[in-house]
């Protein structure tokens, strides 16, 4: 009985730490969402809901991306970059017509994704400096192409922006469709498989025989183009082709929101569900602190104590 | 990150025999990678500033060296920090924000006397350094998140003190932290003899005490450090503080210099910062890196942005692309010689 006892404590805060790493962002988003329907007025309409889900959209489909990145324990830097770079390419080839200019658009990311994943796979330089080394080099690139805020008139891009299916915006069904695909992907594909052993530990799957290499650079060259699509989508919305803002600090809230939605940073598990949730609770954190008049500065200081509280909790499944 | 480090068992068995058969040259071999993996970038240095003093006119004249190294100077001090920091295997992010937040606070204390201004930025950066590294040290987190939250955070804190970026604080003519930043000693400005005098004592700090043998060890194997008896996490702690407080002495002296807190600066200096500290030959691994080599990559990233300027019909966004191109360059040609290295 006393044996009992002493023994149930660390059980119990054990599985309450797992069910928190596992569950703890869709507790989180459903928290917000009940605090929010008490205190913020005119939550509850259709159209507060399609504006925080089209915010979001562009940030859910980056994070697909670096969930599969970090799911082989490395890191994408460069999606804001590329993210910029769609969006000086658009701009430069519309002319054309929109599917030359998005051809154009996967062409330069997939060179992007391409340089990230050879950098890492083939030279085994670390992710966080590869993908840095693009970073700077691909902003720069899309400065380059286009040096300014471009407005773009077209109305294919337009209605990509701002039309939609039977009320709900093209961008949520990408956003959807492409948080499906990834999922399906990973889990029920080899190459899924392969790419969370690689994660788990490369050199094992290196002596088991995987392609490791190629997997890698299939991941890069993944996390670019959906990076790449969250750029046009971005620019659809805007109207505008904007290379020095569009993008910013989008790598740290991609990473976030995966970190959130409970994948280790450690690799060889991915959470796509998670993932998608992890955004929704940051889109929804800060639409709250600014519906309710807090400035800016708090809202980042927020986002700054959740990553962290993330983070941490995420630690100790890592350990495991 | 641990993912080149745990590839390497791999690579060194199925290179083994090559390496064996030639004991000799490669000995040879690895002194010359050393060498150039030290001054690889010294030498890019020389030639580019040498081909540059040819090709422009106002390139070499006293004017344009003075202007450049006043403009090194603040990046430099914050990539010292950040090279103790990378010598330990981490990385940090946040310099960019504690730089900034480091000239608001210089310019807002300023009216309370030039100790203040230059307190102030030192302790606020340095505590958020001390967060850093206790949650890096101590909670076992990685280096990159940690520090991406800190940069956030920092920068949350800047706009929480000037009314959402909205109020810029002046520093008054005449005084002493003024005179600081634009003063000239021997017609060079005081921000490079104070950059000078903080390299030469980081450069004895991390190569003569015992304090700068842990940063090496931390870095080469925590593991065995730790079995050595280094206190780990008191050195990953010191490393993070010490980068917070410079890059908080960095934006202070920035400050001076411009005669004000300006809200927008720092955004992508933490990667200017790595940038110079890898081209300078520090490995991003840890274990192995240079004071002087940061100086180096520094002045190189300067100069080339200097050329970029005078060649005039280049818009400046190609010293993003340049920047970028040379940093992919340094981190293949140090990967390789890195793994020359290893296998003997």
């Amino acid at each position: 009985m006393a044996e009992a006892t002493l023994r149930t404590p660390p059980l119990d805060r054990a599985r309450v730490l797992q069910w928190l790493q596992t569950y703890g962002v869709y507790a989180g988003v459903a928290l917000l969402l009940v605090v929010n329907i008490v205190i913020t007025p005119h939550f509850m309409s259709a159209e507060n809901f399609r504006t925080q889900a089209v915010q979001v959209a562009p940030v859910i489909i980056v994070a697909l991306g670096m969930a599969l990145v970090i799911g082989t324990e490395g890191v994408d830097l460069s999606v804001g970059a590329v993210m910029a770079l769609a969006a000086s390419v658009t701009a430069l080839y519309l002319g054309y017509g929109l599917l030359p200019a998005l051809l154009v658009v996967a062409l330069f990311a997939a060179g992007v994704g391409l340089a990230n994943g050879a950098l890492v796979a083939f030279i085994g330089v670390q992710p966080i400096v590869a993908t840095l080394a693009l970073m700077v080099g691909g902003r720069g690139l899309a400065l380059v192409l286009l040096p300014q805020l471009e407005d773009l008139r077209n109305p294919a891009l337009a209605s990509l922006g701002s039309g939609g299916v039977a009320g709900i915006p093209y961008l949520i069904l990408i956003a959807a469709a492409l948080a499906l695909l990834v999922a399906f992907v990973v889990r029920r594909t080899t190459f899924g498989r392969q790419l969370l052993a690689i994660g788990d530990s490369r050199p094992a799957a290196q002596l088991a025989g995987l392609p490791v290499r190629r997997v890698l650079i299939i991941v890069y060259v993944a996390c670019a183009l959906l990076a790449a699509v969250a750029g046009v989508l971005a620019t659809a919305r805007l109207q505008a082709s904007d290379p020095t803002s569009l993008g910013n600090l989008m790598e740290l809230s991609a990473i976030t929101a995966v970190v959130v939605g409970g994948t280790p940073l450690t690799g060889g598990r991915v959470n796509i569900a998670g993932t998608v949730a992890g955004a929704v609770l940051i889109q929804l954190l800060t639409a709250t602190l600014i519906k309710h008049d807090l400035p800016p500065s708090w809202t980042q200081i927020a986002q700054a104590i959740v990553i962290v509280c993330a983070v941490y909790a995420a630690r100790g499944r890592g350990k495991r | 990150m641990t993912a080149t480090k745990t590839d390497a068992p791999v690579t060194t068995a199925s290179d083994e025999p090559a390496d064996a058969t030639a004991p000799v040259g490669s000995a040879r071999s690895e002194r010359l990678s050393a060498l150039v993996q030290q001054h690889g970038a010294l030498a890019v240095l020389v030639l580019v500033s040498i081909v540059a003093s040819f090709s422009f006119d106002s390139f070499a004249t006293g004017d344009n060296v003075s202007n450049m190294a006043t403009g090194s100077a603040f990046l430099a001090i914050v990539a010292l920090g950040m090279t103790f920091v990378i010598v330990t295997g981490g990385i940090d992010l946040s310099v960019g924000s504690l730089f900034a937040l480091g000239g608001v606070l210089a310019a807002w204390g300023s009216r309370h006397g030039t100790l203040v201004a230059l307190l102030l930025p030192l302790v606020v950066c340095g505590l958020i350094g001390v967060v850093n590294g206790l949650l890096v040290a101590r909670s076992r987190l990685a280096p990159f998140i940690v520090t991406l939250a800190a940069m956030l955070g920092a920068r949350g804190l800047m706009l929480a003190i000037t009314d959402e970026g909205a109020n810029t604080y002046l520093i008054g003519k005449g005084s002493f932290l003024a005179e600081l930043g634009q003063g000239t000693t021997l017609g060079l400005g005081n921000p490079v003899w104070i950059t000078l005098a903080l390299f030469v004592a980081g450069a004895v700090v991390l190569r003569r005490t015992r304090f700068g043998q842990h940063v090496y060890a931390v870095g080469g194997n925590e593991d065995a450090a730790a079995l050595m008896g280094v206190p780990v996490a008191r050195t990953k702690i010191a490393v993070y503080t010490l980068s917070g407080a410079l890059a908080g002495l960095a934006g202070a002296l920035n400050a001076a210099w411009l005669a004000s807190g300006v809200t927008i600066l720092g955004n992508g200096m933490e990667l200017d910062a790595i940038s110079a500290v890898v081209i300078g030959g520090t490995l991003l691994t840890g274990g192995l890196g240079y004071v002087s080599g940061s100086l180096v990559g520094v002045l190189l990233l300067k100069v080339i942005q200097n050329i970029i300027n005078q060649i005039g019909s280049l818009d400046s966004s190609y010293q993003l692309v340049v920047s970028g191109a040379f940093l992919a360059l340094v981190v293949i040609a140090q990967t390789w010689l890195g793994r020359r290295r290893q296998l003997v």
